[in-house]
């Protein structure tokens, strides 16, 4: 089937989209991986598409002051590239080599990834796992959201209509940190079944599944806890 | 809108639709039916050609956002002074093909696949052609094919 008709805006800058946003029945438009199946079976009929492609501050991946900053429009396929990714934080690396096929990541963003949150998806695991923060932007002003405050269900956050997600911000993994991700999945670059993403610090363990759901973070329990992390990352070490 | 694709090399100049997808700008208004339509929600590959470079589903691009872009399909795989892109002779060879529908993207996806990682194991080909479906083949000729 053939998407119902829209409009089509291609700002180039944010405060255009932002302005575009703010208008009824606006949707963004990333890598559209995920939205331009939507409208070819017309599941999605928005009156308007805002295409943020061609805005440059939101194509940046860097590594700034030992903070990863992944702009909204940063393909999946330039984080699975990333050496400075692989090497501070391979646990995206790891991750994002099972988000869909190369043909898919060329054009699929990670801010889009988040932003649609299936529930199947990797990428809001390991982020989540990560401890990432999430800059979202409107017309109105500015927010920043952990994983548990954006991520609210199967394909919904809590992106409002007229905010767009700008920025990710991931800290830096303390010394000593390891971490490891898992996935079963049917058929290779298909969404996950089953995944996990863990990560252990001299401090606290983290443990992600789909969802994303923080399923432990031993305090109570550390023994039972951190056994269960240690055999993950023994497992699957990144 | 009034875009102009590359398309092989060649500018190519039409009035679409913000709704109009690459596979039928390609198809109709380029003319170029090489690049085959098949689930148009990017899970089949057949629609797979390469836009700058990059393999891409042309069933979930906007042509509109292919605008100025330079855009290969597999018309644009063999060089003037050769019938057959290597791959395809490979492919002719080692009977990679039976009906031809999906053949196109896994080329376009194969040449991209190939041109970053040149040595491949047998696992890596597979890998890389999980996101190309084929039903007459069985894929291994293709693997044999892409190793040669």
């Amino acid at each position: 089937m053939k998407p119902a008709p829209f409009d089509y805006v291609a700002p180039r800058t944010v405060e255009e989209a932002l302005d575009a946003l703010a208008e009824e029945g606006s949707r963004v438009l990333a890598g559209g991986q995920s939205l331009v199946p939507l409208l070819n079976f017309r599941l999605a009929r928005p009156a308007r598409l805002v295409d943020v492609n061609g805005i440059a501050e939101l194509g940046v991946l860097r590594r700034s002051q030992g903070i990863l900053r992944i702009g909204a429009t940063v393909r999946q396929a330039a984080l699975e590239r990333s050496e400075i990714v692989a090497r501070h934080w391979p646990l995206l690396a790891q991750a994002v080599r099972h988000v869909g096929h190369a043909a898919t990541r060329s054009r699929g963003t990670v801010g889009g990834s988040v932003a649609h949150a299936d529930p199947r998806a990797e990428l809001p695991v390991a982020l989540a796992a990560l401890g990432a923060r999430f800059h979202l932007r409107s017309r109105d002003g500015r927010r920043t959201l952990t994983a548990d405050e954006l991520f609210q269900g199967p394909l919904t956050t809590a992106l409002e209509d007229q905010e767009l997600l700008e920025e990710i911000e991931v800290p830096p993994l303390p010394a000593g940190a390891r971490t490891g991700f898992a996935e079963y999945a049917r058929t290779r670059g298909d969404f996950a079944q089953a995944a996990v993403a863990v990560v252990r610090t001299p401090e606290r363990t983290t443990i992600v599944t789909l969802g994303p759901h923080v399923v432990a973070e031993p305090a109570a329990d550390e023994h039972a806890g951190a056994l269960l992390a240690a055999l993950i990352a023994e497992a699957m070490p990144a | 809108m009034r875009i102009t694709v590359h398309l092989n090399g060649a500018p190519h100049t039409a009035e679409v639709e913000p709704r109009t997808l690459l596979s039928d700008f390609i198809r109709h208004d380029a003319g170029l039916t090489g690049t085959k339509v098949g689930c148009e929600h990017g899970v089949c590959g057949a629609c797979t050609v390469q836009l700058d470079g990059e393999p891409v589903r042309a069933c979930l691009t906007l042509a509109v956002q292919a605008d100025g872009a330079h855009v290969r399909t597999i018309e644009g795989l063999t060089r003037d002074d050769r019938p057959l892109h290597p791959l395809q002779q490979a492919f002719h060879e080692h009977h990679a093909l039976q009906c031809g529908f999906c053949t196109a993207g896994i080329l376009m996806t194969l040449e991209a696949f190939l041109r970053e990682h040149p040595e491949p194991t047998e696992t890596q080909v597979r890998e890389a052609l999980a996101g190309n479906l084929c039903r007459c083949t069985g894929y291994s000729a293709m693997v044999e094919a892409s190793r040669r």
